[in-house]
């Protein structure tokens, strides 16, 4: 669905309708409260803006409209359009995919896809282990913070030199551990498989229906 | 102690085991020592006396010099699967033990490396939660657990592979009282063979039947827990008091 959104030509309107039809309809059916998404997509905003700002200004082409000593170009306003359009409706279905599918889901899907297991589980262990890291740094810096550190000048920064080399030792130190866990309980070099969850008709009927729309956009597109 | 090497009731048996650590530090200098079937063993001592270093020789993670034989068998490549399935090897830190993004894989994890079918496995999963007072916990992830709710967990995903021996490393460091007091009694109610590394005495006083007290890689001591704990001067001398 974002690789569709984001390839659609600017100027299909409709194509673009079609998108925020569904993604509004797949909302309203996760049941998820309307702020919650809207707060998650705000995310994007401040890049959105960052680029968007420039743009109708320095696209070049054709000024349609002076703003002050600016020129407000056609081109320019398309791409303005286009940058946010896109990025809000392909943001909105990545909200929305993350936070009505479980992330344990979301790898065994991408497993039954057939991405090599590699990959998630690479993903699968950073997710475990990326807030104790986190939470491991942050009680290093309070613990610096403590002995008056400020970090406001550059001979300071030895000190975070060193909270870095002692995060990564500490979590090389944890990575063996963990291995030493999983080889007390038997791990021969592959994850075992779990409990499969089989595609049931409804699942079916989604995908259907994504790929149906999606496909209708970009019909619009070509039809034209 | 004098035990013949084909007595049944034996669960461990250590004999002149040596281990050197790759940066050359040496952590167990000649360890003998002997478990028997059903018995709580306790194994004392000071910071870096080789504890768990011995303890990492119990289910073959660690492989020094020396003999290691778990119920008869003697720890190679060939045996080391079933040794691992005999004995269940609790870490000190729970977040170590549960690497899974969900408690129900992680206590899937011994039991679908073992082999079983999936229905088998998951009924293994909820029978050891329920072991554990943590049913209905299947789908929590370990990372919004309190330390003690981990500590339990991290037990539940050995005890479903149903070990004959438990390992526990350091089992109540870090816990508060309440949930000191709740895995000390968790611990006492399964009916298993327990090597228990720590060194906390009211631990060892009340969970273990015999207590062996090392000290720079070795076993200084060992006996019956009252006996052992009696001696105040020896135990301030090795740092335990």
């Amino acid at each position: 669905m974002v690789v569709i959104i984001v390839t659609t030509p600017p100027e299909e309107w409709w194509a673009f309708a079609i998108y925020a039809c569904f993604l509004g309809a797949v909302a309203v059916a996760s049941r998820l409260p309307f702020t919650f998404i809207l707060k998650r997509m705000l995310i994007v905003v401040p890049f959105v803006i960052v680029v968007a700002i420039f743009l109708p200004f320095t696209a070049g082409g054709e000024a349609i409209y002076h703003l002050g000593p600016l020129a407000v170009s056609k081109e320019g306003l398309l791409s303005l359009w286009n940058v946010t359009a896109k990025s809000m409706l392909a943001v909105s279905s990545m909200v929305l995919l993350s936070s009505t599918t479980p992330f344990p889901h979301l790898m065994h899907a991408f497993e039954r896809l057939h991405v090599p297991s590699f990959f998630t589980q690479i993903a699968s262990f950073m997710y475990r282990y990326l807030f104790l890291i986190v939470d491991e740094a942050q009680r290093m810096k309070r613990a610096i913070e403590a002995r008056n550190y400020r970090g406001r000048w550059l001979w300071q920064s030895k000190a975070i030199g060193n909270v870095i080399a002692s995060l990564f030792l500490r979590s090389q130190e944890r990575s063996e551990r963990v291995y030493q866990a999983m080889c007390a309980r038997g791990f021969e070099g592959s994850f075992p498989g779990g409990k499969e969850s089989s595609m049931r008709l409804r699942d079916c009927a989604f995908t259907a229906l994504t790929l149906g729309c999606a496909l209708a956009g970009r019909l619009v597109t070509i039809w034209k | 102690m004098e035990v013949t090497p084909m007595d049944s009731k034996i669960a461990i048996r250590v004999s002149n085991l040596n281990f050197t650590y790759p940066d050359g530090t040496p952590a167990l200098r000649g360890v003998f020592l002997t478990v028997r079937k059903g018995e709580s063993l306790g194994i004392m001592g000071p910071n870096g006396a080789g504890k768990s270093t011995l303890a990492l020789h119990l289910n073959g993670i660690l492989q020094g010099e020396g003999e290691v034989e778990i119920m008869g068998l003697p720890i190679n490549k060939k045996n080391l699967k079933e040794i691992r399935r005999k004995v269940g090897f609790v870490f000190q830190d729970p977040d170590d033990q549960l690497f899974c993004p969900t408690v129900r894989e992680d206590v899937a994890f011994g039991p679908l490396n073992m082999g079983l079918a999936p229905d088998v496995v998951e009924w293994a999963v909820g029978r050891s939660l329920a072991w554990v007072g943590m049913e209905g916990s299947e789908d929590r992830s370990p990372h919004h657990m309190s330390f003690g709710e981990k500590k339990r967990v991290a037990l539940a995903t050995v005890l479903s592979m149903e070990p004959e021996i438990l390992v526990l490393d350091e089992p109540v460091a870090n816990l508060d009282p309440q949930g000191r007091r709740e895995f000390i009694n968790l611990v006492k109610s399964l009916d298993v063979t327990k090597v228990i590394v720590s060194h906390d005495i009211s631990l060892n006083e009340e969970v273990c039947n015999r207590i062996a007290v090392m000290d720079k890689g070795k076993i200084v001591a060992e006996g019956p827990t009252s006996k052992i704990l009696e001696e105040k001067a020896f135990l301030l001398e090795h740092g335990l008091a």
